[in-house]
């Protein structure tokens, strides 16, 4: 029961700090749940996110069930879900019943100014904390930089680019399994 | 009864919204033509407070409207209505996933995978980075590059950049951190 409760409120700081689509939650998921406590690996976290990028529903959540799965089956996927969601549920709740124009707040508006200049700085050093482990080779660094142009640039959907490049890997290892 | 419709009609937007919240907005598009229970006013209104508050976008956005449109209640059921189908589609791929992804395919597909997914997390920066460090329109009426870049952006950056490599905080005190700079220098 300590462990549902754990994962309850581990989740719970992750979905009440993640500013901005499932991505921004990385650095949090990094430090709460690989360095502090080794709930999965760097690499884990990686094929979470690839996975819950192609599959139905939002990416944090399948995040949050994937970990939470992992670590205690079924109920620990829901604990983890149900506290991925709970700040979301909160805070929502209260700007929809007593500030509706929550957004227009001149406070409002500068502190997130501030807070978007912190996603871009934590989710460049969650990149480079996760980059050994991820680009192993030349192959991996062409990889990166077409996914990131495709998809910065060219507006193409990221479930192509993960179907792509999983495409690629496998007939590039497989070429080379040959080779030997 | 209007909680089982609207964990019915969540439930659906769960489970067809593939990458990201953004995805579910076409879906929210038809709740206002269709049930009625949001006007496009609100929809508009909603998806500013999802981008100006913490959480999945996707799940803000259920609980506004569930809240709307039943109340409290309703913005739980709609919240739980989203990510049923997350939870049963990951517990199964989850439950496999274990016993397959030792196999040579499995880690060669991961092999092309993962550096694709830095890339799209490194996309999802830029597309931030855009809005609070650059001043794209500015650049494009005046022309001179020196307009291009939000220099106040850029020194917080650099800023979090520079302490972060140094006391290696939670990521958390430096969102609070950057909140408060926004506001004391209106960012």
């Amino acid at each position: 029961m300590r462990e549902l409760w754990e994962l309850f409120i581990v989740f719970a700081r992750i979905g009440g700090f993640t500013f901005g689509g499932g991505y921004a939650m990385l650095p949090i998921i990094q430090e709460e749940v690989v360095e502090k406590r080794g709930w999965a690996t760097e690499e884990e976290v990686i094929d979470y996110y690839a996975i819950g990028q192609c599959t139905p529903g939002i990416i944090a959540v399948n995040t949050a069930t994937f970990i939470g799965y992992k670590l205690k089956g079924i109920i620990g996927a829901i604990f983890a879900t149900l506290g991925m969601v709970f700040p979301s549920v909160v805070i929502i709740t209260l700007i929809a019943a007593f500030f509706r124009q929550f957004q227009d707040y001149a406070i409002v508006q500068h502190a997130f100014g501030g807070i978007r200049v912190a996603v871009v700085a934590l989710i460049l050093n969650a990149i480079v904390k996760m980059w050994n482990n991820s680009v192993k080779d030349i192959v991996g660094i062409v990889i990166f930089i077409a996914a990131f142009i495709v998809v910065a640039f060219m507006e193409l959907s990221p479930i192509v680019v993960i179907v792509a490049s999983a495409t690629a890997g496998i007939i590039i290892q497989s070429r080379r399994m040959d080779m030997r | 009864m209007i909680y089982i419709k609207l964990f019915l009609v969540f439930f659906k937007i769960g489970l067809f919204s593939i990458g990201g919240g953004l995805a579910t907005i076409p879906f929210l598009q038809e709740i206002v033509r269709k049930y009625g229970w949001i006007t496009s006013q609100d929809l508009l209104d909603m998806i500013a407070i999802s981008e100006s508050t913490p959480g999945p976008i996707g799940i803000n956005t259920a609980t506004f409207v569930g809240y709307k449109t039943a109340g409290v209640f309703g913005g739980i059921i709609s919240t739980i209505g989203i990510v049923t189908p997350s939870i049963i589609i990951i517990t199964i791929i989850a439950h496999y996933f274990g016993k397959i992804n030792e196999k040579p395919i499995v880690q060669a597909g991961f092999y092309g995978l993962r550096p694709a997914v830095i890339g799209l997390i490194g996309a999802a920066a830029f597309e931030v980075a855009k809005i609070s460090l650059l001043n794209i329109d500015e650049f494009v009426n005046t022309g001179s590059l020196i307009t291009l870049f939000n220099l106040k952006g850029i020194a917080l950056f650099v800023a979090i950049l520079y302490l972060m490599d140094k006391y290696k905080k939670h990521p958390i005190v430096y969102l609070i951190g950057a909140a408060v700079v926004g506001i004391i220098f209106k960012y």
